[in-house]
């Protein structure tokens, strides 16, 4: 069984759902991003979504993009990025981690390779978001091939009549983009999630993700009632942006204050009631 | 090539009509072509997959992915209707001035000696440049779609002014996005799109130039996916996107073959274009593509150089990638992100190109080359002194290699330039580089 699938099992037996924090590599350098990774679990992350730095992140609103150039201004590579996983795996061997970012970097790298270093240094899932089913045929058998887990992307825009192509090959989890827009930019009302998850659960067996829209403790704990997990990306990025100094430079407290906001959002997760 | 059989049109290996391996029926009818659509014809891409060879495609999130077929089902449709044709027709001979004439530069012929040299003045088209063909087609596609809402991008503002133009024929609200670097060096274009009713975002991610703006645009898009339609300004993005601005901008090769059997009785020799994204370019040569005596030539923006940092040339310098919803030509660097452009003329400072240009240079059917900042500048002044007429900046990088090449033609021989754009937006930029203070 893959980290995600024994993940999930393992919550579903708890009874509760997954709070999935999201960092950017590299975010504002190569230590305080490392520190803010390794310090996840601890903090109550359930599993782990890092984003690669790309320059032109199309489907990310501003805080997502400033934290890509941040990283990448620090040095970030997508072979550094993997670089990252293999340290965290010396030390953890069972938080799921996610990779997620844009199709140029990873082709630049080269598919077959990329998803070959990516099982090896310990990623367990890729969400490539600008590649859509109807392109998805070049990842699938490599990353199928090597355990990789590809997280496909729902959006309010699928309708029924699209869902088995849009989740055809997919595994590990569902991520439902629970927003028509951009990371951080708007938060979906409980009714909308109430009215799409069912939908999304009538096509698949996998666990369902719900992000670009969560903030708040609240916000995480309302997305796992309906839910089977909730990822808050941008939020945690505009903490981690205002504990630097006017340089960019992390500052003393740049580690504990995005840890401290993971374990509120935790907290809250699992005080949460359980999907039915 | 690989993977040519299967999935183009074109395969040289085919034979036969029963061959052909073109699965969409819209690729074969462009609905500006005289020309008989035939199975090994270099004109019958994309395949069904928006795919020509190895480029095009549809790279964009799921959010956008419905909208996106939604827009080809509709373009299809709006394809195989003549009433769609006619009113395109209507709009483009009664508002937008078509058929822009063929001018015969005979001083420029002159004075470098050699090849005849014919202007396409797309630059007398309404708004100046040849980018409101391609408006004009989309926003009626919008109409048909019922669409409330246009957004667009821009790079010198050309397509900019042209949407917010047709906006405002139209009645619909208009956001252009516009890169902050951009906005400073073609006020006038701000300007005149703010005349024109459009609210104008400057971009301020990236350097602010065309490419930073085309992701805001795309990022608009996916929050206003209901009732907004993106008009794109060159033959890239997703599929449909890259064949139907080409389509639509075919009517400057087509108009241009009516226009040199009538003045010289045959074909030009030579077809020369300018190239950012490469939608005027595309537009005159695809109806020439199976005319395979004819050269065609595109031009790229060479900045400070090809050797140098400071350039635009996609083709020349970089290497395929995927940005903007297709794989095709990018400047990038080792770790695939994406490098800044330069160009003296801002519609030209972009680091990617139209995919079909990326298969029609892999196939060797069209030369790429590049012409620098300097050159252009040169071919600007030389074109405003001999023939009295200010080329914008982009089709000056165009004229910059005729003069190239037009003196080692012979005199009976013909090249054909688009000019594709006029200068009066770049009169600013040309004056600071001259040394001039307005």
């Amino acid at each position: 069984m893959s980290r995600i699938a024994a993940k999930f099992a393992a919550l579903k037996a708890e009874g509760r759902g997954a709070f999935i924090p999201f960092l950017e590599a590299w975010d504002p350098d190569s230590a305080t991003s490392m520190a803010i990774l390794r310090g996840m679990p601890g903090a109550g992350a359930d599993l782990i979504e890092i984003g690669c730095p790309f320059t032109d992140p199309m489907a990310d609103g501003p805080a997502v993009q400033l934290a890509g150039l941040r990283g990448l201004k620090a040095g970030a590579t997508m072979a550094r990025t993997l670089a990252m996983v293999r340290e965290f795996r010396r030390e953890d061997d069972t938080t799921p981690v996610v990779l997620m970012g844009y199709l140029n970097p990873i082709d630049s790298y080269g598919i077959e390779r990329f998803t070959t270093d990516a099982a090896a240094a310990g990623v367990d899932g890729l969400i490539v978001v600008d590649l859509p089913s109807e392109e998805a045929d070049l990842l699938l058998p490599h990353a199928t091939a090597r355990g990789l887990d590809v997280i496909r992307l729902v959006a309010p825009t699928t309708d029924v009549a699209r869902l088995p192509l849009v989740l055809n090959g997919g595994s590990g989890f569902v991520y439902f983009v629970a927003i028509t827009g951009v990371t951080g930019t708007r938060t979906a009302s409980a009714a909308e999630l109430e009215a799409a998850l069912p939908l999304i659960r009538a096509a698949t067996d996998l666990p369902v993700a719900v992000g670009f829209g969560l903030r708040t403790p609240a916000q995480a704990a309302e997305a796992v009632r309906v839910a089977d997990a909730a990822v808050v990306g941008s939020a945690l990025l505009d903490t981690l942006l205002a504990s630097l100094d006017e340089q960019g430079r992390a500052g003393p407290n740049t580690v504990r204050l995005v840890l401290d906001q993971v374990r509120a959002l935790s907290e809250a997760v699992r005080a949460a009631r359980v999907p039915a | 090539m690989r993977d040519r059989a299967g999935r183009l049109g074109y395969d040289g290996e085919l034979t036969g009509e029963t061959a052909t391996v073109n699965t969409i029926p819209l690729s074969n009818s462009p609905p500006f072509s005289n020309s008989p659509p035939f199975s090994n014809s270099l004109r019958s891409g994309p395949d069904g997959r928006g795919r020509f060879g190895d480029f095009g495609g549809r790279f964009v999130a799921e959010t956008l992915m419905p909208l996106v077929l939604q827009v080809e089902q509709a373009y299809a449709a709006a394809r195989a209707d003549p009433s769609f044709q006619a009113e395109l027709d209507y709009y483009l001979k009664d508002y937008v001035g078509r058929p822009s004439p063929l001018w015969f530069a005979e001083r420029m012929t002159k004075l470098l000696g050699g090849a005849k040299i014919y202007f396409k003045r797309d630059e007398l088209n309404h708004t100046g440049a040849h980018k409101i063909n391609s408006c004009m087609g989309q926003i009626l596609l919008a109409r048909r779609m019922g669409k409330t809402r246009i957004i667009a991008e821009t790079g010198a503002g050309q397509h900019g002014v042209a949407t917010a133009t047709v906006c405002a024929l139209f009645g619909l609200p208009c956001t252009v996005y516009m890169g902050a670097t951009d906005v400073e060096r073609q006020s006038p274009n701000v300007f005149r799109m703010k005349l024109l009713g459009a609210e104008v975002r400057p971009v301020t991610s990236g350097a602010g130039t065309l490419k930073d703006a085309m992701n805001d645009a795309m990022r608009d898009w996916v929050a206003n996916v209901q009732d907004t339609f993106y008009i794109i300004g060159t033959v890239a993005g997703p599929h449909p996107y890259p064949m139907m601005v080409r389509d639509f901008q075919s009517v400057i090769g087509e108009e241009s073959k009516v226009q040199m059997r009538a003045v010289e009785g045959r074909l030009p020799d030579v077809a020369v274009a300018c190239i950012g994204g490469g939608s005027n370019a595309m537009g005159l040569f695809h109806p020439y593509l199976d005319d395979t005596d004819v050269r065609l030539i595109g031009v790229e923006a060479a900045g400070h150089g090809v050797d140098t940092k400071q350039h635009a040339a996609s083709l020349t310098m970089g290497r395929p990638g995927v940005l903007h919803g297709n794989r095709t030509y990018l400047l990038q660097d080792e770790d695939g992100q994406i490098q800044e452009a330069h160009s003296i003329s801002a519609g030209l400072d972009y680091p990617g190109i139209g995919p079909e240009h990326s298969w029609l240079h892999d196939i060797k059917r069209v030369e790429y080359v590049s012409a620098t900042d300097d050159e252009a500048l040169a071919a600007f002044q030389m074109c405003t002194r001999a023939e009295g007429i200010i080329p914008a900046l982009e089709p000056a990088h165009a004229l910059a290699h005729v003069a190239k090449i037009a003196p080692t033609m012979r005199e009976d021989e013909i090249i054909l330039m688009n000019l594709c754009g006029r200068g009066d937006k770049d009169i600013f930029t040309v004056a600071a580089a001259l040394g001039v203070t307005l």
